[in-house]
This record gives C-alpha cells, structure tokens and sequence, in this order.
C-alpha cells in the first residue's frame, strides 16, 4: 500500500524541517527576546524600534519575507550568509527570514508575559541598586518567561509548519518532496495524509512537552 | 496648622545632633499626580539613627514621600539629597545610591522565583559583588536574626505574610543600608503576624539603624520612635516627639486623626 514512498527520501526531507525548525526557533527566541527588552525599555529610540518593526514584519506574509531574503538579500546584495553550495545558502536564507518572522511573535509573547509580572517586582530589584539591564535579566524575564511556555509553544508549532515556506526558495524540506511526489504518484490523498501525519508527530509532542514544562515552571504567587 | 519645617526633634543624645549628620534631607519637594498635589512644599530632615514614623490618614501623600527618597517616585520641584549627595536622574549612578538605602515594602515583593535566601543573597552578589559564600553566609545570618532561617530554601510563596516581611527586611539589611524605608511594611498582615514584623523593627530601631516608617501601628510609633511625622492633603501638618504627638497634638487636623483612631 505504501509503495509509492520508495525511492524518496521521506525521513531525510522531515529532518531538513526539523532542523529549520531547530534553528529558527533559537534565533527568533534570542531575536524576539531582544525586541522585547527593547519594548520595556527606558530608551524612546529603542521602542520606537522593536514598535516598528513588530507591526512592519507580523503584517508581512511568511511568504513575502522569504522571498524578499532569497530575491533580496542573496541575489540582489549578495548576502550568502557565508555559505558556498546553493543549497546552504538557501537553507540559512530561510532560517534567517523564518527567525526575523517569528521574532515578532515571541516579542509579543513575551511582553505579555512581562505584563503579568507585578509592578512591585521591578521596584524591589530596583530599590536594590539593580540596573535596568539586571533587573530584567534577574527579575523580569526570568517570570516572563515561566509565564509564556503556553504562548511559546503555539509559536513553536506555528513555526514547524510555517518551514514548508522555505520549499518556496527551493530548500528541500517536507513540504518540497511532498509536493514532488504529487507530481510523480498516484496516490494523493494518501501522499498528503503521510506528511499530515509526520507533522503531527513533529508537533503534538512540542505541545504536550510543553504544556507540561509549564505547569512545572509557573511562579506561584 | 504650620508645618513645622526642617524642624528635628529627637529624643535623648540625638538631641544636639550637628546638620553634618543628617542623612536624609528633602527640601521643598513638590509632586502632582495630574492634577492631585500629593506632595505640597515638603521638608524633612532624617538625622542619621534616628527613627522616623510618618503617620497620616489614606491618602495623605505618606507613602509617596517615602517613595521619593529613593526616587521609585519622581519630583516636580525641590530637592533630596542622601548623605550629602542629591539625588541623581536614572541611571547607573542612582542605582549606587539606591543600594545605601533599603526599602521595605506593603506587599514584601519577594523575587518570586527566587527562594528565600537567593533573594537576601541576590543584592550582595550582583550589586555589591560580595563573593557568593561570604553572600550565603551573610544571608543565613540575616535569615537567623529574623527568625525565618529554617525557611532558607522555599520559595516565598511557601510562607506566611509575616514570615515574608521578615525575609524582605532581611534583604533590605544585606546591603548594609544606610537608612531603611518601611512603605506600610504591616498592612498586608494578618493581625497576629504584625506584631512579629513589629519586633524585628523595634530590634533594629534599638540598634541604631536609620529608618523611615510610614505606619499605622500607633504602637510602634510610640515605642520606637524618634519623631512622628503627621501628614494630611499633601503636607506636613506637625512634627513632633510621640508623647507629645500623641498626648497633645497642636493641630487640628491631628487631633481629629487621632480621635477617630485612638478613642477604642
């Protein structure tokens, strides 16, 4: 019955999304955490900045965004991102446009989050002669962070299946080899519940784990 | 119903205390909070060990005031100036000088994902840069001396309200503060936890620590106390020593105040 998968690289297609995945979640979390220390902070400049940008690239389609880093970045600037084969330099494009995407997302998450630490909490830090720097590394982020793994976690998922963009700038991920093998096999429906299925089983782990991670970590108050 | 500005007065040996031994000094500070005038032409004087309560009814702009010495709260106009040096705008430099002055608040504000003796260790190790044992072992001490050290390793919401306070003033005191500000420190209690809260600060009120304390413990303002500060609609109304306060205030607002709460 599932013949019609021999001869393609199934597992190999699935771990180039697992590694987008991978990568562009580290990068939007470190970005996206930037951004918004950039929100809360004292400096106009700054939140004018992670303001901006947050609404400029939530607004813009996934798909535009990658594009605009193949057609963009590489091709016209010739940004490679220090890679030489084709094939690196798209997968590290795609990372680059997925992490500066979903960044916005984890900012906003984040500052939710940030808005769910007491005001209090910061003015202790402070009264202890902490820097604004320290106190929300110390003090904010850290509850900020224990209250958001629900929201993060949709982001992650979001972000599993948002790597199927990156087939549009030719990186060989699930959604490239699925869309091959419809043009090469007879079996539609069951080609596109073979990469239904692997999805899931990318995703609903990250949701339980993560679900459970959040229980585990909450700040009791 | 003259405020009685810049006027010190205090009990015992503080009585001759020079003006180079002031700690705290607030000079015509004004505040609004749109178009309330919270602090109306404030002046005060902390001398160094002495023990100030500031009394007044809700409202009154006594938290506020405290809040200003270390600059939680900003100023319109006027002055303060801790230990000769006036306040400076946010920054590095009010962080050094946020770190001589402890304060200790309604709601205890304990680092919630901190346990207890983290969060007596965390000033002492990031601000002070004291070497995490010699932290540890400060913050076991202080932990000891409020009487929660079998507490060390839970997270604040583990303890009592009481407990709590007590853990918060043990922070306060890791820094080595030059003066403690006490924002309501028993209000959030249960009343048989106030009077354990109540202990420790007549303890180090005994021990010579400078502090500042807005309260409505009018036992505590007696007891412990230098000098009752009374405030109402933004200003100070009178200043005076607790017996005098309490056995026969001057004004009239005072002695309203004082009526509706000391009567039962």
């Amino acid at each position: 019955m599932f013949d019609f998968l021999e001869g393609y690289d199934l597992l190999g297609a699935f771990w180039v999304t697992v590694q987008l995945t991978v990568y562009s979640a580290l990068g939007s979390l470190i970005w996206g955490t930037l951004l918004a220390g950039m929100k809360v902070s004292p400096v106009p400049l700054m939140r004018g900045f992670a303001t901006a940008y947050v609404n400029v690239v939530r607004n813009i389609p996934l798909t535009v965004i990658m594009v605009f880093s193949s057609l963009g970045l590489y091709q016209t600037l010739g940004i490679a991102l220090g890679a030489d084969a084709t094939e690196d330099i798209n997968f590290r494009l795609a990372v680059l446009a997925l992490a500066a995407y979903t960044a916005a997302f984890v900012c906003e998450a984040l500052r939710s989050g940030i808005n769910t630490v007491p005001v209090g909490q910061a003015e202790a830090a402070r009264a202890l002669g902490l820097s604004f720097t320290q106190v929300l590394r110390l003090i904010i982020l850290p509850q900020a962070f224990r209250a958001v793994v629900n929201p993060l976690s949709n982001v992650l998922i979001a972000l599993t299946k948002n790597t199927t963009v990156a087939s549009a700038i030719g990186v060989v991920e699930a959604s490239y080899l699925m869309k091959d093998m419809i043009e090469a096999e007879a079996q539609l429906i069951l080609i596109a519940l073979v990469f239904a299925f692997g999805f899931i089983v990318l995703t609903l782990p990250t949701g339980l784990i993560l679900g459970w991670v959040s229980k585990k970590v909450a700040v009791k108050r | 119903m003259k405020p009685m500005s810049g006027v010190s007065v205090t009990k015992g040996a503080e009585d001759a205390a020079p003006a180079a031994d002031d700690l705290v000094v607030l000079s015509n500070v004004n505040k609004h909070f749109g178009a309330l005038h919270v602090l109306q032409d404030i002046d005060l004087t902390i001398a160094r060990g002495e023990v100030v309560v500031v009394i007044g009814p809700s409202g009154s702009g006594k938290s506020t005031l405290c809040r200003t010495i270390n600059r939680l709260e900003t100023i319109d106009s006027g002055a303060i100036a801790i230990d000769g040096k006036p306040l400076p705008q946010e920054g590095k430099e009010l962080a050094r000088l946020r770190a001589d002055v402890g304060m200790v608040f309604q709601s205890f504000n304990l680092f919630a994902h901190k346990t207890v003796l983290e969060n007596v260790m965390l000033g002492q190790i990031k601000v002070r840069r004291t070497d995490k044992k010699a932290a540890e072992d400060k913050a076991r001490s202080l932990l000891d001396r409020v009487g929660v050290a079998t507490q060390a390793d839970k997270y604040p919401a583990q303890l009592s309200g009481g407990q709590q306070q007590r853990v918060a003033i043990a922070r306060a005191l890791a820094m080595d503060p030059k003066v403690i500000l006490f924002d309501e420190p028993t209000s959030a209690l249960d009343p048989e936890m106030i009077n354990e809260v109540l202990e420790v600060m007549q303890q180090l009120a005994r021990d010579g620590m400078t502090m500042v304390v807005v309260t409505h413990e009018m036992g505590f303002a007696r007891s412990a106390a230098n000098r009752v500060v009374f405030m109402a609609d933004g200003k100070i109304v009178e200043e005076a020593t607790p017996d005098q306060f309490f056995s026969n205030p001057r004004s009239d607002r005072a002695k309203d105040f004082l009526s509706k709460i000391l009567h039962h």
